[in-house]
Order: C-alpha cells, then sequence, then structure tokens
C-alpha cells in the first residue's frame, strides 16, 4: 500500500548490561500506516518503550539494533545519517514521554519548548510557532490558554503538562507521534482528559500514532490496532475490537484474568468492638498549610481498610500522621482503643513495633549495600533482641511467609531481585516487627497486572494467617475492588464517602466517588466516547471535579 | 521573590556570624605566633625593661580579651590599627606620621584584585567553553586533550608553569614583559600588559577545576528525560548542551568558579614573588616575618572575608539560577 507510514522487519535489539550484550526485541515485524494508530502493549521490560523508541530510529546509550530494518516513509531510518534523522525527528516524528513533569526543561518556559522544534527546523517563525501553540493549547482544552504557556513546568500541574507536551508535538504537525504511556502518571480524573485531548486531536490532524501502555483498558480507546509484546517477542496483532472479544493466545487471555481476583465479602464488624486504630476528628497541617481536615474512620482487626482519592487527597498525610511523622494539629490517634502520643519520638518502642509501613517503591525503601537477609533481621533484632541462630530461625520463617527461600535469597542485594520480589523482601521487613497493623502506601502501583495481583494474594494470605489489620492507600480502583473489606474515599483532605466495600461499589454515591467510578477505564472500545457524550465535553476529569 | 529575598538575607547574616567566629580564630591564632614585634625590633640585647615599654606602647600587656574587643570594636568602626612595622616611634601610637593598616593594605588589596579581575575575565571564559566543549565531543581526542592539557597544568607547581611561561612569551618570543612590578598612576593599558604573565600562570592553575565541574556537571544531565526530549525533537547536539543541559547544571559550575576566585585572592604568594607583583600575599608575609600583628590580622580577616563573601554571591546566584526559586507557584 502506498499510505504505509512506518514499516519495521526482522527487529532485533540489544541492550548492555556487564559489558554483554543481551536481547531486548527478538525480531519484531511492524506496520502503521498513516492516520492510524497502533496500540504497543506489554509489561514493563517488555520491550515497548525500546520499540517505540526504535520507530524513530532512536536508540537509548547502552542499546543498539542488530538486525532488521526500520522505514519511516520509505526513509532507511537504521542507515540514515544523523543529519538527516535529526532533520526527521521534531518535524515528521514526534515523541511524547511518560513523565511530562520530568521531560519538559526546568529551566524554559513552555511556550519556549513549545516554538524551538518548528523554529530550529525553518517550519514556522517563532512568533508564529507561540500563536499556533496558544491555538493548540486552546484545542486540548488547557485553562488559560493565552498565558499557561509563559509558565514554567513547575508551575502546571501534571495533567496539564502532559496535554501541553502533547501540543508541543503537535507543533510541526508530524506524520507521527510515539505515545509513551502518557497517562500512567496520572491519576484517573486527569487521565480522561488527557485521553480524551489525545484522540480529539490525532483524529483532527490525522496523525499516525503508536501508543505504549501496559493498561488494556487504555489502549482499548486509543488505539485501531493492539499489538502485545511479551519479553522482545510479539504475542499476537490483531483489531482492537476482535483483539478485546477473542483474544487468541494464552498469555493474551492472562492479561484479562488479573482483573479477575476477588476476595471473599467477610462478615460486618461486630458492633461495639474496638478498633485496632481509630482516628478521630485529626486536622493536619504542612508548615500553615492545612492540609487535613476533621479525618475520622476506624481500622479493625484483620480487615482491609482501603483509602482511595486522587494525588493531593491526602492519603499519604493522613498514613503519616498515624505514624507520628506528622503530628496532627488537633484531633487524636487511638490503638486498641488508647490515645497514641502523636509524635513518634513520644512513643514507646511496643508502639512503634504495632505499627508499619510497606512503600510504594520498593526501589529507594530498600538499602541498595545490605543483603536481603540483613534488611529483615535489623527490625527482627531491634524490636525482639533475638540474636545467633534464633534471629536466623525467624528471618527464615519470614522469607518463607514471602514465598522467598532464605536459602535462595538470604545473601542478595536488593539489585539483584526483580520488582514484585523487592516489594516481598518490604512486606517481610514490615512483618518482621510482628505488627498488628500494616499501612501499604501504593504498594502495587509500580508493579505489572500479574506482579501486584500476587503481591496482593500475598498480602490477603497474610492477613488470614496473622490477622493483621491493613490500611491500602491506593489510587486504582481494581485493586479496591480486589482487595478491601471497607472503604474511605478522601478528596481535598476531607473524607467525602465511608463504608463498606459492596455499599461503596453501588449506586448512590457521593457524586465524587461516582467521578472517581466512572473514570476508570473499561474494557469497552466504546466507553471513553460514551462517557464523553455523557458528561460533555467541557465537563470532565478535573473540571468535573472542581464542579464537586 | 520575596521567598529569595528572605533566603539572601539569612545567608548574608550567616556570613558575617560565620566572619564573628572567625575573627575570633584568626586573633588567637596570630597571638600563638612565637616572639613579638617588641623582642624582634630591639634585638636580642635589649633589657626587659625598654621591650617592656615598647609592649605597653603598643598595648601588648592587656589581657588578650581585651585586646580582642579593642580590635574587633576598630574593625567595626573601619580603624584597622597602626602598622607596628611603619611607626614612628617619637610619638607613639596616635602620632600624625604613623601609617594606618588601611593605608597599606588598600593598594596591595586593589593589586591583588585587579589581578583577580584579569584572570577570571580569562580563566572563567576559557573553562566553561572548554567544558561545554569536552561535554558535547565526550570520550574522543578533544576531551582527552583538553583533560590532560588543563590536568597537567594544575599538577605542575605555579613558580614553574609560570617560568615556563616567562621562557615562552618573555626570553624566547619578547611580547609581555616579564617583570609585573605596577605602581599607582599607572596608565591602565601598561598596567594590563604588565598583569598578563601573572593571570595566564594563574589561569593554567584555576582553569581545570572549572572546566571539569562544567564538564561532569553537564554529562550528569545528559541522561535525564528533559535532554532526550530535546534530542527527540531533532535539536542539534551543540543547542541541547548548551541550551538545555547548561542552564540546569550552572550552580554546581557557579560555586567552582568562586571557590577559584577566592583562591585567586588568597592564595597567590607564589605568583606574586616570581613576577614582584605587588600583591596583598607579599605583604602578608612580610609581615607575618616581622610580627607586625595588626597588618597579619587584617589581611587574615580580608582574606576570609573575601571566601565568605564568595560563597555567599555563589550561593545566591545557585538559588537565582533556580527556576523553582525564581518563579514561585
Amino acid at each position: 500500500m502506498s499510505d504505509l507510514l512506518v514499516k519495521i522487519r526482522g527487529l532485533k535489539l540489544e541492550g548492555r548490561s556487564d559489558e554483554t550484550w543481551n536481547p531486548i526485541i527478538n525480531g519484531v515485524d511492524l506496520d502503521l500506516h498513516k492516520g492510524e494508530v497502533l496500540g504497543l502493549i506489554g509489561e514493563s521490560g517488555a520491550g515497548k518503550s525500546t520499540l517505540g523508541l526504535a520507530a524513530m530510529g532512536f536508540c537509548r546509550d547502552g542499546v543498539r539494533i542488530s538486525e532488521g530494518t526500520v522505514e519511516f516513509d520509505g526513509i532507511d531510518l537504521i542507515k540514515a545519517s544523523a543529519a538527516v534523522k535529526r532533520d526527521l525527528l521534531g518535524k515528521r516524528i514526534a515523541y511524547v514521554a511518560q513523565s511530562a513533569a520530568a521531560s519538559f526543561n526546568p529551566a524554559h518556559q513552555l511556550i519556549e519548548q513549545h516554538v524551538e522544534a518548528p523554529v530550529q527546523h525553518g517550519v514556522r517563525g517563532k512568533s508564529e510557532s507561540a500563536e499556533d501553540g496558544i491555538e493548540l493549547y486552546r484545542k486540548l482544552r488547557l485553562p488559560n490558554p493565552d498565558e499557561i504557556g509563559f509558565r514554567y513546568p513547575h508551575q502546571v500541574s501534571g495533567g496539564q503538562l502532559q496535554r501541553a507536551m502533547t501540543a508541543m508535538a503537535m507543533a510541526c504537525r508530524p506524520d507521527l507521534i510515539i505515545f509513551d504511556e502518557p497517562t500512567t502518571a496520572l491519576d484517573v480524573t486527569t487521565q480522561i482528559e488527557v485521553l480524551a485531548a489525545i484522540r480529539e486531536i490525532v483524529e483532527e490532524f490525522n496523525t499516525a500514532a503508536i501508543y505504549i501502555t501496559h493498561d488494556l483498558a487504555v489502549v482499548a480507546q486509543m488505539a485501531d490496532q493492539i499489538k502485545v509484546l511479551l519479553k522482545g517477542d510479539e504475542v499476537e496483532t490483531s483489531d482492537t475490537r476482535s483483539m478485546l472479544s477473542a483474544p487468541k493466545e494464552d498469555y493474551t487471555k492472562s492479561l484479562w484474568a488479573v482483573r479477575s481476583f476477588e476476595r471473599p465479602l467477610k462478615a460486618p464488624v461486630v458492633a461495639g468492638a474496638t478498633p485496632v486504630v481509630s482516628i478521630r476528628n485529626v486536622d493536619a497541617a504542612y508548615g500553615k498549610v492545612p492540609v487535613l481536615h476533621d479525618v475520622s474512620f476506624d481500622m479493625h482487626e484483620g480487615r482491609t481498610v482501603a483509602v482511595v482519592g486522587e494525588s493531593g487527597s491526602g492519603k499519604s498525610t493522613t498514613a503519616r500522621c498515624i505514624t507520628g511523622l506528622l503530628p496532627p494539629t488537633s484531633g487524636e490517634i487511638l490503638f486498641d482503643g488508647q490515645p497514641l502520643p502523636s509524635d513518634y519520638r513520644k512513643r514507646n518502642k511496643d508502639q512503634l513495633r504495632q505499627a508499619q509501613m510497606i512503600y510504594q517503591m520498593a526501589d529507594t525503601a530498600l538499602n541498595p549495600r545490605v543483603s536481603v537477609g540483613n534488611i529483615i533481621a535489623r527490625p527482627v533484632q531491634f524490636y525482639s533482641g533475638l540474636s545467633g541462630k534464633e534471629l536466623r530461625k525467624r528471618v527464615d520463617h519470614l522469607m518463607d511467609q514471602i514465598e522467598l527461600p532464605a536459602d535462595q535469597y538470604y545473601n542478595r542485594l536488593p539489585s539483584e531481585l526483580s520488582g514484585g520480589q523487592k516489594q516481598r523482601i518490604g512486606i517481610a521487613r514490615a512483618l518482621a516487627a510482628d505488627p498488628k497493623f500494616i499501612i501499604c502506601d501504593e504498594v502495587t502501583s509500580a508493579l505489572d497486572q500479574l506482579v501486584a495481583e500476587g503481591i496482593l494474594r500475598l498480602l490477603a494470605r497474610l492477613q488470614d494467617e496473622l490477622s493483621l489489620s491493613y490500611m491500602f492507600i491506593t489510587h486504582d480502583l481494581a485493586t479496591v475492588r480486589a482487595i478491601a473489606d471497607e472503604v474511605v474515599v478522601m478528596k481535598d483532605g476531607r473524607v467525602v464517602e465511608q463504608g463498606p466495600k459492596q455499599e461503596m461499589f453501588q449506586p448512590p454515591h457521593h457524586p465524587y466517588t461516582d467521578l472517581l467510578l466512572s473514570s476508570v477505564p473499561e474494557m469497552d472500545p466504546d466507553w471513553l466516547s460514551n462517557l464523553l457524550a455523557e458528561r460533555g465535553v467541557d465537563n470532565i476529569g478535573d473540571a468535573a471535579s472542581e464542579k464537586i | 521573590m520575596n521567598n529569595v529575598l528572605g533566603i539572601i538575607i539569612q545567608r548574608l547574616l550567616l556570613g558575617l556570624v560565620t566572619l564573628l567566629i572567625v575573627s575570633v580564630v584568626i586573633f588567637v591564632a596570630v597571638n600563638l605566633l612565637p616572639g613579638d614585634f617588641a623582642q624582634l625590633i630591639l634585638g636580642q640585647g635589649a633589657t626587659e625593661e625598654s621591650v617592656n615599654s615598647i609592649r605597653r606602647d603598643l598595648g601588648l600587656d592587656q589581657p588578650l580579651f581585651v585586646r580582642y574587643f579593642d580590635w574587633l570594636g576598630g574593625m567595626i568602626t573601619g580603624d584597622l590599627g597602626t602598622s607596628f612595622a611603619q611607626l614612628n616611634f617619637t610619638t607613639g601610637l596616635g602620632g600624625v606620621n604613623n601609617v594606618t593598616v588601611l593605608d597599606q593594605i588598600l593598594p596591595r588589596l586593589s593589586n591583588t584584585m585587579f589581578l583577580a579581575g584579569v584572570t577570571a575575565m580569562i580563566a572563567v571564559p576559557i573553562a566553561v567553553t572548554l567544558g561545554v566543549l569536552a561535554a558535547l565531543y565526550r570520550n574522543t581526542v578533544f576531551d582527552r586533550a583538553a583533560n590532560i592539557a588543563t590536568l597537567s597544568s594544575i599538577s605542575s607547581p605555579e613558580f614553574f608553569m609560570a617560568y615556563v611561561l616567562i621562557l615562552i612569551l618573555a626570553v624566547i618570543n619578547p611580547l609581555l614583559p616579564s617583570l609585573s612590578n605596577i605602581y599607582d598612576g599607572m596608565p591602565f593599558g601598561e598596567r594590563l600588559e604588565k598583569t598578563m604573565l601573572p593571570a595566564l600562570t594563574l589561569t593554567l592553575v584555576v582553569t581545570a577545576h572549572m572546566m571539569r565541574m562544567t564538564r561532569a556537571s553537564i554529562i550528569n544531565l545528559l541522561a535525564s528525560p528533559y535532554i532526550e526530549m530535546a534530542r527527540l525533537k531533532g535539536i542539534s547536539p551543540m543547542r541541547v548542551i548548551v541550551r538545555h543541559a547548561l542552564p540546569n547544571a550552572l550552580a554546581p559550575i557557579i560555586n567552582v568558579i568562586a571557590l577559584n576566585l577566592a583562591y585567586l585572592i588568597t592564595g597567590v604568594v607564589v605568583v606574586e614573588v616570581v613576577f614582584v607583583y605587588p600583591g596583598i600575599g607579599q605583604l602578608f608575609v612580610d609581615s607575618v616575618k616581622i610580627r607586625d600583628i595588626p597588618v597579619v590580622q587584617a589581611c587574615c580577616l580580608i582574606f576570609a572575608a573575601a571566601y565568605i563573601l564568595l560563597n555567599l554571591t555563589a550561593d545566591i546566584m545557585s538559588i537565582l539560577s533556580n527556576p523553582r526559586l525564581r518563579h514561585p507557584k
């Protein structure tokens, strides 16, 4: 066909680690026609981003193309000189990165960065590009399109930056845009705005796109075709509707299955039972800025309370109040009915031991220079005073509990573990204190769906065995559905709704809960269109959230 | 903007406190020097009486803390005291013919500042440009050559570099004067010409540090997502570095520049001696030799103030180079 824009044949890519080259992509073919959107999905490490960048003729440092061809509109991008490629990049092929906050240069205003590509490529003059940029900002429904461009990246919110970056990619009206997980870092309500904006503008300019994501429901809204990758191999490719209704390969089916994990409902809490942790009318502030307003909820033994809300809603701040890292300005926190000192420095060892934490980024929460066994042994020693053989026995037992046998893993460093394994070590470290109550702060949000499910199952099993109470902080409603017994919805530092899970997922809802629930993408390819039709284009995402 | 102003005022106050602490250290340290002026000037055969009488005249018989507060009070009112070495003993300390410390130090200090200024004008642009180019052509022959050249020049002793330059630029090719005996009222052009050889020597000494910091802090940023974004926009490598990396790499570069400028004011005795340049370093060394305590103390305090002031300026400029602080939300 004459309108074939990208043609990739037998592409193999290798990455260097420890002086050897290991395969990342093992021979993938890809065809993209003008105006078409291809979804690339797979877990992290599947090679999605590497393949996306290779379609631009670009390899990150330490990555090389070992075999195959990449053609863009008949130009061989592998043989092309750096100057030829530079001429294409930004002008005919553009890129939208995952983290707009990191991908905008902090030192320059948005509009300066917007006009750079058209001016440098000689497409348009500076003032003309700036006017065009403002026009694009308006099309992408950014607030104050006339002046938002004169702000610096840190002055603009994440969802707005992501749209500004899409506008920047559009600056030269390219034929192809690579979207690399553009909404992964965003809240569900913000994600909708960005998805709607991207889809609209790609349709309007008839731009071809490669849309990279690990979220099937998102890709279902965006793509005409979907290609599934697994560890550098193509699993299957077909058009979106048939992929969703009838996936052929087992792996693709397993991606669907993740959403089916759900804990059985527990009997309701016995009336009058003393909660393990009770938060009573807590207000808190960072300096003079108030962040929590009259937050109250209870957590009972052997149960999971999911705290949901967007970033900035006060979920993690509530956790900081419970652990004593941020003493509340008023209100109190009861543990087994007894008030806890508000500052962790005033708590005794036993009070400290009872409440433990598991963090979002296992990568940064584990000391990279300490072996896994010692990471777990340290809190055991600190709280129980065990040593020698006794200590080792306890650590071995903990490692068995998280399904990482000590004989294989004791001496490994965190860098020798996968993301899911590191999170398991985080869990073992929390268990080492033998607590009654654990705060899980977004513990699965950095993990792939299959791995995340494993962690959720492990947490559920540990809860049953040890009657632990969890406070489960998350913004992912699928996780809530899977693991929660009670749900607390937070917005702007207040609790807007709380109750047992089965009630929370049944209407009628608080309008904000309703907005959150309806914003979670569904597998139906028409979901976004229907939702936009229902809400009206000017009433999605943040705009809708502000009205509540 | 109030935010930035607040930080600057805070830093200034902290600088003053540091200076105060340093003044105590200087005073005590100088008084720990063995021997004293009275003993030295009267020679070994002096009677105890005459030594004591000079000490009394100079106030050296007072307890240490009294002398310290006298000195500190003088400093605050701008009176650095009277130089012992130029003392007119017939009129005593208050006499009209006495040379004050300020009279001694000021011309020397201005000469030193002139030399430091000329050196900075040459060295800073060269170092930053070389650093940018080395980052751009990293791991190429150019990068290696620039590194080897600057590192060799910093590794050789200053006097050696000075003599090599004299040999090349004054003896073999008589382009520049090898003596830098400048004086008050010398026309600017001539002054500049005479300062050129010491300035070039010092340039060789300070360039390596600044260049390597420029190179390192730029390369540090090259893996950031916004640099990748710039490259994916098809921006030329030179522009990526100058426009996208350099503005974000300024803070550490500014700090190293400040450190080197402070060195140019306080540590150039050897170069001054080689070129007979009348700077403050020579005055300092001479004063220590004859135990001219007021001059030594004043020099030390000026050196400390220069360090503090330059580091303060660097701090403030680093703060200003951060858009988050310049443009709060």
